[in-house]
C-alpha cells in the first residue's frame, strides 16, 4: 500500500507541485496522468526518496521513508524514464550490478537476474552488450532492472517513450503480469491511452496540483456525454431540425459538423435506437452511424480548458 | 553493505576496460608522450647524439688559423658542425634548420695575429642565430671565443704566419722613434723571446700547442648511485603519469554527471544505500584506475628504457598511492562543478593542463621566475613530480617520499571533502 499526502516541492519560484495526494492498492494500477512539465516526475523522485518534499509525506506500507538507507526502500522498484543502463556492459552484467544495489549477489542474484529476463522476453539476450539492443529491448531491461529485487511497489516514469508499438505492448503484458501478481503499480504517462489500457485509477496532474482522481469510469462521469453518434445521410443536413433531435429523451446535445451529425448520449446502448427511429420515421434515411466512446483526452479538455496533446 | 559497495568499484573498473578510448588515453598515449620526451631530453644515458646544438661554419679566410678554428669547433661534443656559405647559412638560420651559423671573414688569421700582439684593429667574426634559441647562442659564443684564442695563440707562437707578424713587429719596434726606452726594450726583449721560442719548439714539439685554458673540468652527473648514469626517461614517464592521471580524475567526474545525465543516478539513489558507499565506491575505483596508470607507465619504462626505482620502493608504491587517492579527490571534486558533462570537460582540461605545466612535468621549473617556482608548492602536480623523481632516477630514500606523501594526501582530502560539500545530493525533476 502506498500513501501519498499532500507533497509540495518548489525549484526556486517555481512550485513543481502543489499538494499532491494519492493511493494505490496491492493489485493496483494507479496512473499518473498530465503534460510534460505538470509534475508527474518530481512526484515519482518524491516517493523513490530521490528528492526531499518541501511538506507532505509519503508513506509504505503504513511507514514513512527516512533516509537513505532506510530498508523500506527494498519495497520500491524504480524504473526511471531515461534509459539508465550501461551501454558498454552486457543485460547479464547490468542486472548483476544493480541486484547487488540490494545486496543480492551468488545464487539469489543469479535466480532473480533469470527470472526477471524471463519475465521481460531477453533470457536469450542476456550475454549481449546493452549498445546493440534496439530501443524496444532496452526499455525491457530498463524495467527489468527494477524487478531484480521483488519490489511491491513499481514506479513507472513513462516506460514506454519512444518505443515502437509491438515493444509497448510486450511492456503492458509484463505489467499485468505483475498486476496479477499483487504487485501496485504507479504508471505515469502523457498518454491517455496508456492510462486507459492498463490503469484502474487516474490521477490527472496539471501545473503540479491534481485536477481529477477516480476510476476511469468515475472519470469519465465527469463529462458531459461519454458517447457520441455520428451519423451521415445522402441528402445532407436538409429539413433537419437540431431542437427536435434535442427534445429526444437521453441527447444531450446535436449539431452538425462538417455534414456530419452528432448525437451526445449518455448511454449508447438504450439511447442510440431511439434517435436512429426517430430519424427514419421522419424521413431522413442514414448512410453510416457510428458511435465514438469519450476518453481522457476529453476529461482533460473538460478539466482544465486545455487539449492533453497540446500542452 | 560490501556487496553493494564491491559491486560499484567492479563496475567501474569494469568500464574502465571496455572503453578503448579510456585504456588509450590512460596507457598508450602517456607513453607515446613520455618516450618521445625523454628520447629528446637526453634519453637513457647515451649522449652522444643527444641534445647537439647544430651550427654552420663559413671560412671565408681559408688560413690556417680559420682552419684550425672550425677544427676546434668541429671537434666538440656539444656541437653538430657543418660547413656552409654565407647565403646558405643565413637563409638555415632564418628556417630554423640551423640554430647558429658562425662566419669567418676574409683575412681573419693575418688580422687576429696582428691584433694579437699589437693595438691593430680586431677582425669581426659573425655570429647568426636564431633568436628562439638565445641560450644555445651563449652556449656557441663561450666554445667559440675558447676555439678562437687556441688557434690564434698556437699559430702566433709556433705558425708560420706568426713567425711572419713576430718579425715584422720586432722589425716596427727596432725602427720606431717614437717609442719610450722604458717601453721600447721589453717590448724588444719580449718579441725576441718568442722568436727563440719558435724555434725551440720546432724541435720540440711539446711547446706548440698555444695559449690554453689553465683548467679543465670533470663533470659527473649525481645520480642514484656512482656509475648510474641520468635517465631522461625517468622525468618524462613522471610527467606524463602525472597528466594522464589527473586527465583520468577528470573521466571520473565526467563519469558522474554522466550517470547523472542518463538516469543511472536516480537507480543508485533509489537503492538503500549511504552517501558513503556512492561516493565512496566511485573514489576507491578511481584510486584503482589512476595507481594502475602509474605502475604500468613506469613498468614499460622500466623495461624498455630501463628506468628503475632507484630509491625506496616503499617510497615510490607510497607516492603512487598518494596520488592515486589525491586523482580521485580531483575526480570527485570535477564532478561538483558544472552541471553538464560537457561544459565541465573543458573547463577541467584547461585546469590540469595548467597545474601539470606548474608542476614542472613539461619543462623544467628552474626556468619559471622565482615567484611562480614559489607559487608551485600549491600545485599537487609538483609534488607528485618531486615524489616520483626522488624514489626513481634520485634514488632517495623513503624519508624523501614523506613529505610529498603528506601533501597529495592532503590535497586528496581537501579535495575529497569538498566535493562531499559540494555534491547536489537531491534528484531534480
Amino acid at each position: 500500500m502506498l500513501e501519498v499526502d499532500a507533497l509540495k516541492k518548489s525549484y526556486g519560484n517555481l512550485l513543481a507541485v502543489n499538494g499532491v495526494s494519492l493511493r494505490a492498492g496491492v493489485g493496483e494500477i494507479v496512473g499518473l496522468l498530465g503534460p510534460n512539465g505538470a509534475g508527474k516526475t518530481t512526484t515519482v523522485s518524491m516517493i523513490a526518496g530521490l528528492t526531499t518534499p518541501d511538506s507532505g509525506t509519503v508513506r509504505i506500507e503504513g511507514r514513512p521513508l527516512s533516509g537513505d538507507r532506510d530498508p523500506i526502500k527494498r519495497r520500491i522498484g524504480l524504473v526511471p524514464q531515461d534509459l539508465a543502463l550501461f551501454d558498454e556492459l552486457t543485460a547479464h552484467a547490468n542486472l548483476q550490478l544493480f541486484a547487488a544495489l540490494y545486496n543480492l549477489d551468488g545464487a539469489a542474484a543469479k535466480r532473480a537476474i533469470g527470472d526477471t529476463l524471463e519475465l521481460v522476453g531477453l533470457a536469450d539476450r542476456a550475454q549481449e552488450r546493452v549498445k546493440n539492443y534496439s530501443g524496444g529491448m532496452k526499455r525491457r531491461l530498463n524495467l527489468a532492472a527494477a524487478l531484480l529485487h521483488d519490489p511491491q511497489i513499481l514506479l513507472l516514469d513513462e516506460p514506454t517513450v519512444g518505443v515502437d508499438p509491438q515493444s509497448r505492448n510486450a511492456i503492458f503484458d509484463n505489467l499485468e503480469v505483475l498486476k496479477s501478481r499483487g504487485k501496485t503499480l504507479v504508471y505515469t504517462t502523457h498518454y491517455m491511452e496508456e492510462a486507459e489500457r492498463l490503469c484502474d485509477r487516474v490521477v490527472i496532474i496539471d501545473h503540479g496540483q491534481v485536477v481529477a482522481n477516480d476510476t476511469l469510469q468515475g472519470l469519465y462521469r465527469l463529462l458531459p456525454v461519454t458517447n457520441l453518434l455520428a451519423v451521415e445521410f445522402d441528402s445532407g443536413q436538409d429539413g433537419i431540425d437540431l431542437n427536435e433531435i434535442q427534445a429526444v429523451p437521453g441527447v444531450r446535445f446535436a449539431k452538425f459538423e462538417a455534414g456530419t451529425l452528432r448525437v451526445g448520449l449518455q448511454n449508447l446502448a438504450t439511447e442510440t435506437p431511439r434517435v436512429l427511429e426517430w430519424l427514419v420515421e421522419r424521413g431522413h434515411l442514414y448512410r453510416n452511424v457510428a458511435s465514438e466512446r469519450a476518453d481522457l483526452e476529453s476529461v482533460f479538455l473538460t478539466l482544465t480548458g486545455r487539449s492533453l496533446r497540446d500542452s | 553493505m560490501m556487496i553493494p559497495f564491491r559491486a560499484l568499484v567492479r563496475k567501474d573498473l569494469l568500464l574502465f576496460f571496455v572503453d578503448r578510448r579510456a585504456l588509450l588515453m590512460s596507457f598508450a598515449v602517456p607513453i607515446a608522450i613520455a618516450s618521445f620526451f625523454g628520447y629528446v631530453t637526453g634519453g637513457s644515458g647515451d649522449q652522444a647524439n643527444a641534445g647537439k646544438i647544430f651550427v654552420l661554419a663559413v671560412d671565408r679566410d681559408h688560413s690556417a688559423i680559420s682552419r684550425e678554428i672550425v677544427n676546434r669547433l668541429s671537434a666538440e661534443k656539444a656541437l653538430d658542425v657543418k660547413p656552409s656559405t654565407p647565403l646558405d647559412a643565413r637563409a638555415a638560420v632564418r628556417k630554423g634548420s640551423a640554430t647558429v651559423a658562425v662566419i669567418i671573414p676574409p683575412n681573419f688569421g693575418q688580422e687576429a695575429g696582428e691584433a694579437f700582439f699589437g693595438p691593430s684593429e680586431k677582425p669581426q667574426i659573425g655570429v647568426l642565430f636564431d633568436p628562439s634559441h638565445s641560450a644555445e647562442r651563449a652556449m656557441v659564443a663561450g666554445i667559440l671565443s675558447g676555439d678562437v684564442m687556441q688557434a690564434v695563440s698556437k699559430e702566433m707562437f709556433t705558425g708560420q704566419t706568426g713567425r711572419d707578424v713576430l718579425k715584422t713587429s720586432l722589425a716596427d719596434v727596432e725602427q720606431s722613434q717614437g717609442m719610450s726606452p722604458q717601453i721600447k726594450k721589453p717590448l724588444e726583449d719580449l718579441l725576441r723571446s718568442a722568436d727563440r721560442l719558435n724555434r725551440q719548439s720546432d724541435q720540440t714539439p711539446g711547446l706548440s700547442g698555444g695559449l690554453s685554458m689553465p683548467y679543465t673540468t670533470r663533470e659527473e652527473a649525481v645520480t642514484a648511485h656512482e656509475n648510474v648514469q641520468y635517465n631522461g626517461y625517468a622525468h618524462a614517464f613522471a610527467g606524463m603519469v602525472v597528466q594522464f592521471g589527473l586527465f583520468l580524475g577528470i573521466d571520473v567526474g565526467i563519469g558522474l554527471l554522466q550517470q547523472r545525465q542518463r538516469g543511472l543516478w536516480k537507480r543508485f539513489r533509489a537503492a538503500p544505500l549511504s552517501r558513503s558507499t556512492l561516493l565512496g565506491s566511485r573514489a576507491v575505483s578511481a584510486a584503482i584506475l589512476a595507481f594502475l596508470v602509474v605502475q604500468v607507465n613506469f613498468l614499460f619504462a622500466r623495461f624498455v628504457f630501463g628506468v628503475k626505482v632507484e630509491g625506496s620502493m616503499l617510497g615510490f608504491l607510497g607516492v603512487s598511492a598518494a596520488f592515486a587517492l589525491m586523482t580521485a579527490g580531483f575526480g570527485m571534486l570535477i564532478a561538483t562543478l558544472g552541471k553538464t558533462p560537457e561544459a565541465t570537460r573543458g573547463l577541467s582540461i584547461f585546469v590540469v593542463l595548467i597545474v601539470v605545466m606548474l608542476g614542472g612535468a613539461w619543462i623544467p621549473m628552474f626556468l619559471f621566475p622565482q615567484w611562480l617556482q614559489k607559487l608551485t608548492v600549491v600545485m599537487p602536480s609538483r609534488w607528485a613530480m618531486d615524489g616520483l623523481e626522488a624514489t626513481t632516477w634520485r634514488g632517495l630514500g623513503l624519508e624523501a617520499a614523506l613529505l610529498p606523501i603528506a601533501v597529495l594526501l592532503l590535497f586528496a582530502a581537501l579535495f575529497g571533502g569538498l566535493a562531499v560539500a559540494r555534491f547536489r545530493w537531491e534528484v531534480e525533476g
